[in-house]
């Protein structure tokens, strides 16, 4: 950060430079947690499954009758499923979908807490009244019975719908724990010196608070990914939301057709939980290595 | 003199009524109270106009299934519908909200429309009961563990054991619940064949009678086991985590160092500085987990086919059964919202602070 800043108009050779020494600085950083390591690795993995596999791994869409549930074999990393077809090849294809709208609902959700909860605790007064009752109201509203309300009322087989909805949902748990986050460090010395120098909310807000909460806003973001997914795979699974083949739909197919009485489907059913299930992993263990880059208190070694 | 006493008494009794209606006003409790009561208020509300927004309606649902499973026409399915149906769609939604009001201030809560004449709080006294108990004894369980096993993890962080617990109560806490549930099943009841799950389903065995005896309450934790695995299994690594995770940051703070370098004893530091401290955040994170466990319970319960109300929910979700979804929505928003209440009176009795400063 302090590189990019310093000089205003760099070169573009210059700037690659500089790009170049922070991406090595902050897989330095990264890799001092080999946990948080391991889960970036991950992650990156995913990324590529999902956008770079596909135009590797052809989709199958035919059904093959006389192949169905084999085991693993060379032809079928994983196996076939109960219509004969690769399932290595849907779990490819069906990455891309739910990993877009992850980071899309996180993105917005961190958004949406952040900007609410700092401006909540900074201005105080009715207005912190006000949204403190919106949020406690909201937070007793039962969330996933209520997502499964809503999704029989919005067509949710759009990506952007459903990352909208879930972001809008899930404002009030983060905008609570930012704003009590910020209340606390309203109380640190030196922001209440920069309240008496009179530097103004948005130095306020951005140079003395927010770089103190990197590593929560970090957090929230992971948390606002793994929320989105636990959702929209939980309500896929119901069957309540119609969306094209990601491993959620996998999940439901195999189970509605089985997957509780015959043990040839456990590759069916396993692969796409295994998936999902190591896909929220490296996100959490992502997510350790960058609340440690930020707080500096938790640094082991 | 007297007329002073007197006028002094008519000022007083003039400005009593505002005077005490602000002073009730102010009260802490009664402000929480009334938030309460508006909370239950709004959402009942918000539920009882989007269920009537959901595409189609009860009436309907019920027509394309005896279209689909006894191949009737149209029109003897919709008189056949009619005439069970003591209810009628096209009333206007705000006397439909004024009467169900009405209705709910009495303590009514309407009948089911799938199960004519069988009132909605019938039903939910039959299915609650086992929700609340599988869910309760899970979070129990894995509360009390993970506050045990984060604080003790919190102390040894240099252990070799510590890095393995960790990694695992990671991995536990960012799978979703029901993929928790999935594999339980699926390992143990198809792939191994360890367990009968198809003899676990329900909330408790046909035969068994209800009463406080052995047999039963080895019957009903026989049936609840694996919903209560899957519960223990899916929160507890949050509880582990965020106990570590508030107990070493707790160990950094002045007060412990002072209490150190005053040479107090290391089991008081621990309980009363630190555990008090850290154990803070985490109460009122386990009172709020409630409400989103029991809403996570549509998907547990629909897994394991355990007959609480999460089951009945997406059973009257997908008939709209409009009275019931409102009852049982009633009942987990009252149920959220008492919790909430609670955390609240929890956390101030905790952190006198709060008391002070965040309380208004």
């Amino acid at each position: 950060m302090a590189e990019l800043t310093r000089s205003t108009h760099p070169k573009p050779l210059q700037w690659l430079a500089g790009f170049g020494r922070s991406i090595g600085r902050f897989l330095r950083l990264m890799s001092r947690n080999k946990t948080g390591f391991l889960g970036f690795l991950m992650f990156v993995g995913f990324l590529l499954l999902a956008l770079v596999g596909p135009l590797l791994i052809p989709e199958e869409t035919s059904a093959d009758i006389t192949a169905i549930y084999e085991t693993p074999s060379r032809a079928h990393i994983l196996g076939t499923d109960s219509q004969g077809k690769d399932i290595w090849s849907q779990i490819v294809h069906g990455g891309r979908d739910i990993i877009q709208m992850a980071l899309l609902t996180g993105a917005l959700s961190t958004f949406v807490g952040i900007t609410l909860g700092a401006l909540s605790a900074v201005i105080g007064g009715r207005f912190d009244a006000t949204l403190t009752t919106a949020a406690d109201v909201w937070l007793t509203i039962p969330r996933f019975p209520l997502l499964a309300v809503l999704a029989t009322l919005i067509k949710l087989d759009n990506l952007m719908t459903l990352a909208l909805l879930l972001a809008f949902l899930s404002w009030a748990g983060l905008y609570r724990s930012i704003r009590a986050q910020v209340f606390s460090l309203k109380e640190r010395d030196y922001v209440e010196a920069a309240v008496a120098l009179d530097l103004g909310l948005a130095h306020i807000i951005f140079q003395e608070i927010l770089p103190n909460m990197m590593s929560y806003i970090a957090i929230s973001f992971t948390f606002g990914m793994t929320s989105a997914i636990y959702a929209q795979v939980g309500l896929v699974f119901l069957g309540l939301v119609p969306l094209s083949r990601n491993w959620g739909v996998m999940i439901n197919l195999a189970w509605t057709q089985g997957a509780i009485f015959f043990k040839d489907s456990v590759y069916f059913i396993m692969a796409p939980v295994a998936a999902i299930a190591l896909f929220q992993l490296s996100v959490v263990w992502m997510s350790r290595s960058l609340e440690e880059i930020f707080n500096p208190r938790l640094r082991t070694g | 003199m007297s007329t002073i006493t007197a006028d002094a008494q008519t000022r007083a009794g003039r400005r009593s009524v505002g005077y005490w209606a602000r002073r009730i006003g102010s009260n802490y409790l009664v402000r929480k109270i009334i938030k309460a009561v508006f909370t239950v208020w709004f959402v009942t509300s918000l539920i009882f106009v989007l269920i009537r927004l959901m595409p189609s309606n009860p009436v309907e649902v019920y027509i394309n299934e005896l279209i689909t499973q006894y191949s009737l026409t149209y029109s003897e399915a919709r008189d056949q519908a009619s005439a069970l149906f003591a209810f009628d769609v096209d009333q206007p939604l705000l006397q439909q909200y004024t009467e169900y009001l009405g209705q709910l201030l009495h303590g009514n809560l309407g009948t089911s429309l799938r199960s004519p004449g069988t009132p909605v709080l019938d039903i939910i006294k039959a299915f609650l009961p086992w929700t609340i108990f599988s869910v309760g004894i899970g979070l129990l369980i894995s509360f009390t563990l993970g506050v045990f096993l984060g604080m003790i993890m919190a102390y040894k962080r240099d252990a070799w054991w510590e890095a393995i617990l960790s990694g695992l109560a990671s991995m536990l806490s960012s799978i979703p619940s029901y993929i928790i549930g999935i594999v339980l099943l699926v390992f143990l009841g198809v792939y191994w064949e360890l367990i009968p799950i198809h003899l676990m389903r329900g909330s408790h065995s046909p035969g068994v009678q209800i009463g406080f005896t052995v047999e039963f309450i080895k019957d009903i934790f026989y049936h609840a086991s694996l919903p209560i695995a899957t519960y223990v299994l899916a929160t507890i690594g949050t509880w582990i985590l965020s106990m570590k995770s508030s107990t070493m940051s707790t160990l950094g703070e002045d007060y412990v160092t002072v209490a150190r370098a005053r040479g107090l004893p290391e089991s008081r530091i621990t309980t009363a500085y630190v555990g008090r401290n850290a154990m803070l955040p985490l109460v009122t994170q386990l009172l709020i987990s409630i409400g989103f466990v029991v809403g996570g319970s549509i998907l547990i319960e629909s897994i394991f086919v355990y007959q609480g109300i999460g089951f009945r929910l997406l059973e009257s979700l997908n008939t709209r059964d409009y009275p019931l979804m409102q009852g049982i929505f009633l009942i987990i928003t009252i149920s959220v919202v008492v919790a909430n209440l609670l955390a609240d009176f929890v956390y101030g009795w905790f952190d006198p602070r709060v008391r002070v400063a965040g309380g208004d």
